[in-house]
Parts: structure tokens; sequence; C-alpha cells
């Protein structure tokens, strides 16, 4: 995404209407050509979903001979595909391991984000210092950088260090076993950071003056300010941003396949079900279920926060 | 080998205390930040600041100039070749169906999945079910392009024409009395059969966008002009389509932008086989699996220059906008 205007977090105001004009309209489309278009556009972005989670649940013969809308004239419910997936054995695709993989990724890059925007959005804010301007401009410029140009000197980075000449500046970071999240972490992080500084910078600068007066008056310095005034007064902005992270690291796959190296311990689902994918196209019971196995998590956010989920959307792309 | 958790316990201990360390590390400094009782702003800046611009400096500012000049560089980035990466990107034909490819999803991806998009949001608006018609749409957005890719090769999935189909396309060719086709080796129509896929991913969020735009506009607007009479059709293109189209502009923007870079649906569907692959595809497979560390810059470079214009088009509208409000 890249919104640009600087309208904060706010859901559009709702147009008032008469229940009478409503109604008329409400007439006007039940059983025109206009609603019968809205009905077949909802089905045709429906179907292919249910499909397939229909499908996760018949057994693995069936889903090889049959369509799965065979199902509804002979209902066979099975939990095998999700248990074979999950907790089977590695070249049946051992989905748990990645779920907790997926896990150990999204949320420390999620954490680091919120905080070090925040941080930095304060400062961009109510801080006042020279070349200010200069500094939001260049990270809000950073948003447009397409992830392909910084892959290879940063994964070289991690693996190689830094060197000017034959004087190795910083090591390499030789990171093994659960350790070496911490790429992933730090990649993430970074390439979250300019939408996150951006949105959050929105909604703190448009906290009212008055409050960092009178508290600079009472002799709180700016870590006490941020702790105590902005954090709780910027939690809706939080949560927004939150879920934004969330849902794009859990759903990443070149990052991912990047910096964790394809290694079968550190990949997370996206990754390893690209590689099922791969390898066993046709291996359908195992797929269908590991798509929704990946689909959990997303779908829960989705469904539990839908509304701080539109609201984040709209603060960047559209005035309220 | 069965699943143990215990087999990953040492993880969720490493993110703990990944977590934990940032945490105290943050908050210390912000304990410390108000030690000296001085109002020096400058140096409380530079703390609250270091942390975002170092990761930002060095994981994203130095790494684009090092490309760039990585793509000037042969493959293992010893010696300077000029511009012959960017030769090699306009003259071999397969990189030349890969930039055809790519101008095919920048034109279709994005117009179609805001066309639906804004369709989808004008049909439903003020219906009784807008709600669960939104969300029904909506949907695909908060699903990994990996599972969507998944959700749709399930749906182009062939059987031979002695056999039941499993995949839906295919059935209903047959029903209608075709033969069934291996839509996914079939160029270029496997190309926009995988466009497919991102305007079913998009689309919510456009009708998300122009929902609100829609909402946006005043009442009186809509009542004024329907007391004179227009229809449903008029009330679209002289009032509706006029007044949502700057942001109509940002969505299409947007979803170039996004467009320009996809990756995963051309990995997980044909892993860029068959004549599909994309420049953001392609940049992959040079860089990472083919070790063309220089031609795989110039095609990540090549992206950056696409991307630029647009976003500067879109500051540029959103200024203008930011004046007159």
């Amino acid at each position: 995404m890249t919104p640009t205007t600087t309208a904060p977090a706010q859901v559009p105001a709702r147009t008032r209407r008469r229940g009478g004009a409503a109604a008329r309209v409400r007439r006007r489309l039940s059983g025109t050509p206009a609603g019968l278009a809205a009905i077949v556009i909802a089905v045709v972005w429906t179907v292919p979903t249910a499909g397939l989670l229909v499908s996760s649940f018949r057994p693995a013969e069936q889903i090889r001979t049959t369509g799965w809308w065979t199902f509804f004239s002979s209902p066979d419910v099975t939990l095998d595909n999700y248990r074979d997936v999950l907790f089977g054995s590695s070249s049946d695709g051992q989905l748990a391991t990645h779920f907790v993989n997926s896990f150990v990724i999204t949320l420390p890059s999620t954490v680091f984000v919120l905080v070090i925007a925040a941080l930095a959005a304060y400062a961009l804010s109510w801080i006042d210092f020279r070349g200010r301007d200069w500094i939001f401009l260049g990270i809000f410029a950073l948003q447009i950088v397409p992830l392909q140009m910084s892959l290879v000197p940063l994964l070289s980075f991690f693996s190689q260090g830094v060197s000017v000449g034959d004087v190795q500046i910083l090591p390499a970071w030789e990171l093994n076993g659960a350790m070496a999240f911490t790429n992933v972490w730090v990649a993430h992080t970074i390439y979250g950071l300019p939408l996150g500084i951006f949105l959050l910078h929105n909604f703190i600068s448009q906290l009212p003056g008055t409050l960092f007066e009178a508290a600079r008056v009472d002799g709180a310095g700016h870590g006490t300010i941020f702790l105590r005034i902005v954090l709780p007064l910027i939690t809706p902005a939080l949560v927004s941003l939150g879920i934004f992270q969330f849902l794009w690291v859990w759903n990443d796959l070149l990052v991912a396949l990047i910096f964790t190296g394809g290694d079968e311990s550190t990949a997370p689902l996206t990754v390893r079900l690209a590689e099922l994918a791969g390898t066993r196209g046709e291996a359908w019971h195992r797929l269908t279920a590991g798509a929704f196995v990946s689909m959990v998590v997303p779908l829960l956010v989705f469904f539990l926060l839908q509304r701080y989920f539109v609201r984040g959307l709209l603060a960047g792309s559209v005035k309220g | 080998m069965e699943y143990s958790f215990l087999n990953d316990l040492p993880k969720v201990v490493w993110m703990l205390i990944g977590i934990a360390s940032f945490l105290a590390v943050i908050g210390l400094m912000l304990v410390v930040i108000d030690v000296p009782r001085t109002r020096r702003d400058r140096w409380q800046a530079v703390l609250f600041l270091a942390p975002a611009l170092i990761l930002l400096v060095g994981g994203v500012v130095y790494p684009v100039l090092r490309t760039t000049m990585l793509s000037f560089f042969d493959r293992s980035g010893t010696e300077f070749v000029g511009l012959t990466n960017y030769l090699w990107m306009f003259r071999r034909p397969e990189i030349l169906l890969v930039l055809r490819n790519t101008l095919l999803w920048v034109i279709f991806a994005p117009a179609l999945a805001t066309a639906v998009g804004l369709l989808y949001a004008v049909l439903i608006d003020r219906s009784r079910f807008e709600s669960i018609a939104k969300s029904l749409v909506f949907l695909p957005m908060a699903i990994s392009l990996v599972g969507a890719s998944i959700i749709w090769r399930f749906v182009f999935a062939y059987r031979p024409a002695d056999q039941e189909q499993y995949g839906l396309f295919n059935q209903i060719v047959v029903w209608l009395g075709g033969e069934p086709q291996l839509w996914l080796l079939d160029q270029p129509l496997n190309t926009f059969l995988l466009i497919l896929v991102l305007i079913w991913v998009q689309a919510g969020f456009a009708m998300v966008v122009m929902s609100a735009a829609i909402k946006a506009i005043p009442s009186e607007i809509v009542e004024a002009a329907r007391i004179d009479g227009a229809g449903p059709w008029q009330l679209f293109s002289r009032i509706t389509l006029p007044s949502v189209w700057p942001t109509l502009l940002v969505v299409l923007v947007t979803i170039t932008v996004q467009t320009l870079k996809v990756f995963d649906i051309v990995r997980t569907m044909t892993g860029g086989n068959y004549g599909t692959s994309v420049i953001a595809n392609e940049m992959y497979s040079q860089a990472f699996q083919q070790g063309q560390v220089g031609q795989g810059s110039a095609l990540a470079v090549f992206l950056f220059v696409l991307v630029v214009p647009l976003v500067i088009l879109q500051i540029r509208r959103t200024r203008k906008a930011r004046e007159l409000a």
C-alpha cells in the first residue's frame, strides 16, 4: 500500500438517510438486474474458497476422484487431512512446526515496528529540531522502494557482515538454531517502518499541542510524555497498524523465502505451502487442508478486528 | 517422525527473549532520556529516532544504492560491465516475454479489480445485506497470496477427459459440452488466469475504499438528482462517478504499484514456467536461484524506475487535494 493522504484513522461519516429513501433504493435493487449482478459477484468471490474448505474435510480418495460439489449429495467428513498435514511426517508437510515458525516470525516483527515507529513518529511530530521535515520527507519517500531493491545487499549483510576494502567493520551474524529468526525479524521490521512511521505520524501530530505544553510545564521529559500521554492516546492507531503489519508479515512469502534461506526449521507456513504446491501439486488433500491451516489466523484477525482493518485501509487512501 | 511441540519450544523461548529484551532496552532508553533535566531537545530527538534511522539507512537506503551499483557489475559483483545487464534485459526473448507479461498485469489487474470493486460497491450500497456482502468480497484481502493461489489452482485443476473433473473450471466446461483444458500450461491464457487471482484479491480493497467514497457524497445531491428524474445509470455516470473520481485514481495507482511487485502468485501457481514469469519473479530467479546478481539487480532497478512516476503522480495529486481542503 502506498497511502498518501494525512487523514487520521477515521471511519467515514455514514450518510444519514431517511427510511423512506433507503427503502425505495432497496426496492429498486432487489430482483432487478443490478441485484442479480451483485449476487453473481458475491458468489464468484466466495465459491473458490468455499470449495477448498469443503474439500479439506473430504477423504483424500474422494478429493482425488470427484469434485467437491458432490460432497453435498454424499457428505463424508474427516479430519484426517488436517491431522496428516499438521502432525504427520515432515514429507507430509508437518505444518504444526511451520505454524509455530509463522508466530515466532510475526509477533516480534509486529511489536518492533509498532514501538520503533511510535518513537520516531513522536519525535518527528513534537520534538523541535532542525531538519525534522526533511527526515520525515525522506522516510515518506522510502515507502515507494520495492522490496526487491534491497534484498541482495541486506542478505549479504547478514551472511558476510560489512567490510570496506579488506577491513571487516561489522562481522557476519552467524546465528544458528532458534536464533536464526533474528534475521527475518530485522528484515520485516525494516520493511514495515516507513508505512508505520507515516501512519502514526498522521495520528500523533494531530493530538492537541496544549497537552504536551502542560506536561512539559509540570516538568515531564519526552520519555515520560511518550509513555504516559502519547501511548495511551494512540492505541486505536496502534491497533490498526498492528493488524496490518501482522497480516502482512504472516502472509509474506518473499522476505521469508530469502531471509530464512528456505530452511525447514525456520520457514513459515507460506514458504512451506508454496513448496508443497510446487513439489506435490496434485496432493490436494494436503494442499487444501494446509491452505486452511495458513488462513486460520488471518481469518480470525479479519473477522474479529475487521473494523480496525478497514479503518487502517481508509486512513491510507481516502479522506473520510 | 511424529510432531512434538518440545522441538519447537526453543523458538518460542527465543521469541519471548527477543521481545522482552527489546522492550527492556526501549524502556530503559525512555527513562534515561528524562534523567538529565535539561531541555536539549536535539539529543532527545536523536535517541527517539535512532532505532528507525539506523534500520532504514542500513536496510533500505544503503541497499538501494548498492543494488543500483551492482546492476552495472558482472555476476560476482567484481567486474564493471557498464550497461550490459540492461542490454541483456531488452535483448533476450525470454526476458522480453517477462516484460510483456508485466505489462499485461499492469494493464489488466488494476483496471479490472477497481472496476469490479466500484461496481460492487455501487450495487450493494445501502442494501439490507451490505455488511455481509462487503465481508464476502473483502475476505480474500486477509488471505495470503500463497493461499489464494492454492485456492485458484484447485479451481483450474485438470483431469483427462475420460475421468471425472474435480476442478470447478473444467467441470463447468464439461457441463457445457467442452473438453477439459490444461489451463495453466496454455500461453498466453495462463497469464490472464494468474491476473484473475490478483483481481480476486484486490477487488475487496477497491470495493471498501470506493464504498467509503460513495458514502461521502452528500445525500442532498443524490436526492436532488433523483427528484429531477435521474435514473440509476444517469445517477451513476453524472453524480457518483465524478464525485469518486479522485479516490478512484488513488485506488488505481495503489493497485498498480502492488501489481508491479507481484511475486507470490506467479511463484505458487506456475513457478514462472510456461511463459508466465514477471519482473518481480524473474529478479528472484536471477539473483537468488541462478546467482546472477548483476542481472537480478538490473531487473530490480528497472522495477523501481517503473514504480517511481506512479508514486510521484499520487503524491502530487494528494498535495493538491490537501491544498483544496
